[in-house]
């Protein structure tokens, strides 16, 4: 399959996965291992002081996954570009998933915080890859303020209902001089599968990996469906009609009135 | 003297003078964490230099599963 470029980075593997909601860190990492991922995506919280837990770090191979932090429960700009700054202070490479969410309920990203946040990441050097609605005009203000790709979601975080926002994305997908990584809401591997045959460079999927028996399974099924649909989308799917096309031949039938 | 630590109130030992001091008292290993001490992030190396006072703001953040 063809390689990925973010930032100037190349990438094999068009499928990030995020690391929260697994039962344990074992099912976390066979979910990155059989997902293929190279790039996975990691949260900023408080210590708790009174009950330290084992270091996330520790069991992620940095040599082989690209640690993208996010901004998770950000609030306003200034959250996220605190959190940002924190996260490059962990000794990340200064990549991070910006995300703004005010809404508690839909989680859903705020446009006007996300594109200040966007512009004071990039002026500080950060690679910045913004979480954001399904908005073409908000995209193109992306781009423009330097962001290294656009995440549009699919439907809300959590959700597992697929690409509600399929017309919207296709816009951006055209109009897109940056990679467009369709994050939230992928549910299963055809969800996958459809945003990479409408031209999707990548997806992002945590939910759908995690809250299953099998991790491990989901992520292998994630992948196939990604590089189907990538294959897909470079193949060029046929046309649509609305009669019927004969793929046999239309001549030479068995009977006398033909 | 008075502290608050990821916000809460906190009341530390005198011998208790710098940030690496904290640290090892919550038995946290400082290559895990980011210090952030009055919204000022802390570089490893200003660990053991800076000292605690009264009032003051730490927020220990570390990485854990997201999305």
């Amino acid at each position: 399959m063809d390689s990925l470029v973010i930032a100037g980075r190349t990438f094999s593997s068009r499928l990030m996965v995020g690391t929260g909601k697994f039962a344990s860190h074992q099912a976390m990492l066979d979910a990155m291992e059989h997902a293929g991922s190279e790039i996975v995506t990691v949260a900023l919280r408080r210590v708790d002081v009174n009950n330290p837990q084992d270091s996330l770090l520790r069991h992620i191979d940095q040599s082989r996954y690209l640690l993208l932090p996010n901004t998770s429960g950000a609030r306003t700009a200034e959250e996220a570009v605190r959190l940002a700054r924190l996260a490059r202070a962990a000794g990340c490479e200064p990549w991070v998933k910006l995300e703004v969410t005010p809404d508690p309920w839909y989680l859903l990203p705020d446009p006007i915080e996300t594109l200040k946040a966007t512009e004071i990441l990039v002026k500080e050097g950060f690679v910045v890859l913004p979480y954001m609605p399904a908005d073409p005009v908000l995209a193109r203000h992306l781009e423009e303020a330097g962001a290294a790709t656009v995440m549009p979601l699919g439907a809300p975080i959590g959700t597992n209902r697929g690409v509600r926002t399929r017309d919207l994305i296709a816009i951006i997908i055209e109009q897109a001089h940056i990679p467009v990584v369709v994050d939230a809401g992928l549910g299963a591997p055809s969800h996958a599968a459809e945003a990479m045959e409408m031209g999707a460079d990548a997806v992002l999927v945590n939910t759908a990996l995690a809250d299953t028996a099998s991790p491990a399974m989901m992520a292998e099924a994630f992948r196939k469906g990604v590089e189907a649909g990538r294959l897909a989308y470079l193949a060029g799917l046929g046309p649509q009609r609305q009669q019927a096309d004969a793929s046999s031949p239309l001549t030479g039938f068995l009977r006398n009135d033909s | 003297m008075d502290i608050t630590l990821n916000g809460e109130q906190k009341t530390l030992t005198t011998d208790m003078t710098d940030v690496q001091r904290l640290l090892t008292s919550l038995n946290l290993e400082p290559q895990t964490l980011v210090v952030e001490l009055n919204h000022r992030i802390l570089a490893p190396d200003e660990y053991a230099t800076t000292s605690l006072n009264d009032g003051d703001i730490i927020e220990l953040v570390h990485f854990v599963g997201g999305g």
